[in-house]
């Protein structure tokens, strides 16, 4: 396998004086589905469209199986793209669709027969063939976009938000369809969502983008456990920030003094510098207990429940601890209804779910 | 009573939309209606002499039309010049209208209107114009003979079938902008990229997508200006010379001077016919074309 199958060379986009790409560099495994994960605004589409030719970085070289191709038009690159509105041919159906690319690769016609018929399998759509646009579903059309894109076995699938206007229950379907369908037939995806939960779920590796730079980039449990910067664990997940002063630092450890709870010795993965307070500390709320009894865990804090919202497969507590200036998300599967009448409660931590993280 | 009216106007789908459509209705019948029906039953008499009209029904209007070559000539040289016409239009409009639907980014509708500024003026105004840059003493003559380019004045500018082809050209072109401008602006641009980054040059992906995507709003223009065209007197009248007469110089000509009124009924008859046809024609044309290339 090619560790650098898709070289993205200090890659900057300029628009006016917009830097909607800044600076960019990574690379894409041969295989692997990477997804670009961020707000709207924060350059991922940009990146895509640059990988499929429809924009040219301003400064930067991209590279593809070790062919230059930062200057190649569309039409040259070993790229197709499922729009987000699939762009589908209105004046085509289906299968005139998935053939309009075949034509050029210069096949025959039982070729070009087969593959539309093989494509037309993986993706579950035969039988659609007469069909057009205006008479397929959005789940239908989505897939006719992807069939069109793969037909042609390009080197990189790159898929931008293709799931984004769907409804919920198809999404997760299509999810779990499109992740088996990559692993199945081992083409590389690029994939440019903003929904995190969808780029956790599907995906080998992730970049994280916030104004134009990579904030974070790796496996998706790495994002979730230990973000780097306080912009990835908020946006990934839920999370609470307490203010945090840091004091001297002994080995991977650094002293620590966080609002409302004390001074404490947390782990240092970041390099966070010592007597700094342009940190964060930041607890996720389903790594804290809440409790009407006092536990024995390393911390443990009096609080009183504001308010309660029940979410099906957990319920959310806001909470007002001793110290602390700000309520407190705790997320919860296992408690007592009754046992929190008088709001009354403890809510712990255990040490190592606390980070630290730089502020920029 | 008038409640009685309300329940009735209320129930009835029918009875709202003819209501609402009665006075539209209404001027269709009086202004256009019953006169074409005058003109069709006028194109079955005989004018006897310059007040008498013999009212005994005959096809001989309509058989004189053939038989007389000038009438046929002039029929085919309206078709001929509305058809220049039309295609000029569409080959300077298209780019226009592609160019603002997909690179003018901010303020289209300034550009929209600066187009149809032109045509603020009236048509007659517009034609005289012509008039002084075609002129033998004209602007282009002129400055070319002044520029020594030229020893004796180009004679085909003015009063002659290139005068009127020009002239009402750019009389139509605003009205080709708007139908072609709205069916380029409806394509999604997503469908040319997907076009270029399924393998297709630029070239392709236009002929393949954009415009078969856009050949509503060529028919559209099609329509818009050779219907009219056809028809059109002021401009040969004023322009055209002995060269660039039309069909319809000759049928005002019946209804006055000449003193025909039955030919000029069964002439004007003809040419509806024959536009209705060739409306037809292009409306099918266009549609397997359509197919075709897709």
């Amino acid at each position: 396998m090619n560790n650098s199958f898709i070289q993205i060379n200090n890659i900057s986009k300029h628009f006016a004086d917009v830097k909607a790409v800044d600076d960019v560099s990574f690379e894409i495994k041969e295989g692997e589905f990477f997804s670009l994960l961020g707000p709207s605004g924060c350059g991922k589409t940009t990146l895509l469209r640059l990988l499929a030719g429809f924009e040219y970085p301003t400064t930067g070289n991209l590279f593809i199986d070790g062919v230059d191709i930062t200057e190649l038009s569309p039409d040259k690159r070993p790229t197709n793209m499922v729009f987000q509105n699939y762009a589908i041919f209105p004046h085509l159906n289906v299968e005139k669709n998935i053939q309009f690319g075949l034509r050029k690769l210069g096949l025959s016609n039982d070729e070009i027969n087969n593959r539309v018929k093989d494509v037309l399998t993986l993706v579950k759509l035969e039988g659609y063939e007469e069909r057009f646009s205006n008479q397929l579903s959005g789940g239908q059309r989505q897939r006719v976009a992807l069939a069109r894109a793969l037909v042609r076995q390009p080197k990189v699938l790159l898929l931008d938000e293709p799931l984004g206007a769907l409804d919920k229950k198809l999404r997760d379907e299509m999810q779990l369809e499109l992740r088996t369908l990559q692993k199945n037939i081992g083409i590389t995806f690029v994939f440019v969502t903003h929904d995190q939960q969808e780029a956790i779920s599907m995906s080998d590796r992730v970049a994280v983008m916030n104004n134009g730079k990579i904030q974070q980039l790796s496996a998706p449990n790495e994002l979730y456990k230990n973000p780097e910067n306080i912009f990835v664990s908020d946006f990934i997940g839920e999370t609470n920030f307490l203010k945090v002063m840091t004091k001297s630092s002994e080995g991977e450890f650094i002293n620590a003094s966080i609002e409302g709870l004390g001074e404490f010795k947390i782990k240092n993965n970041l390099n966070i510098a010592e007597n700094s307070s342009d940190v964060v500390c930041s607890v996720r709320p389903e790594s804290m207990m809440i409790s009407k009894v006092k536990s024995d865990w390393d911390i443990c804090l009096e609080a009183k429940i504001r308010q309660t919202s029940y979410l099906g497969e957990m319920t959310r507590f806001y909470v007002e601890a001793k110290g602390i200036d700000k309520v407190i998300t705790v997320s919860s599967q296992h408690f007592d209804n009754q046992s929190f009448a008088d709001n009354e409660c403890f809510i712990s931590i255990s040490l190592e779910d606390i980070s630290i993280l730089n502020k920029k | 009573m008038l409640q009685s009216w309300r329940k009735l106007y209320a129930k009835s789908e029918n009875t709202q939309a003819y209501s609402l459509l009665s006075p539209a209705l209404i001027l269709v019948a009086v202004a256009m209606l019953v006169p074409m029906m005058l003109m069709l039953s006028f194109s079955f008499f005989t004018q006897v002499s310059m007040m008498e009209i013999d009212f005994s029904f005959t096809f001989q209007r309509y058989i004189d039309f053939f038989q007389k070559n000038l009438l046929v000539t002039l029929l085919i040289k309206s078709v001929k010049i509305s058809f220049l016409v039309t295609l000029i239009t569409l080959i300077t409009a298209y780019p226009v209208c592609y160019y603002i639907a997909f690179y003018v980014k901010k303020n289209k509708m300034l550009w929209l209107v600066l187009l149809t500024l032109p045509f603020w003026t009236s048509y007659l105004l517009r034609v005289f114009s012509w008039k002084i840059i075609l002129g033998t003493k004209g602007v282009i003559n002129s400055s070319l003979i002044n520029a020594g380019l030229l020893s004796e004045p180009l004679t085909f500018l003015m009063y002659s079938e290139t005068a009127v082809v020009i002239t009402l050209t750019h009389a139509w072109a605003a009205f080709a902008l708007l139908p072609l401008y709205v069916s380029l602006e409806k394509i999604d641009f997503s469908l040319i990229e997907a076009g270029r980054d399924l393998g297709l040059s630029r070239f392709e992906v236009f002929w393949k997508i954009t415009f078969p995507l856009s050949l509503p709003g060529v028919i559209g223009a099609i329509l818009i200006i050779f219907i009219p065209t056809v028809g059109d007197y002021v401009t040969p009248a004023l322009l055209g010379g002995t060269d660039g007469r039309m069909l319809s110089n000759m049928i005002q000509a019946y209804f006055g001077k000449a003193n025909n009124i039955p030919l000029g009924a069964a002439s004007a008859t003809i040419m509806l016919t024959t536009v209705a046809i060739i409306t037809i024609i292009v409306s099918n044309v266009t549609k397997r074309l359509t197919q075709r290339l897709s």
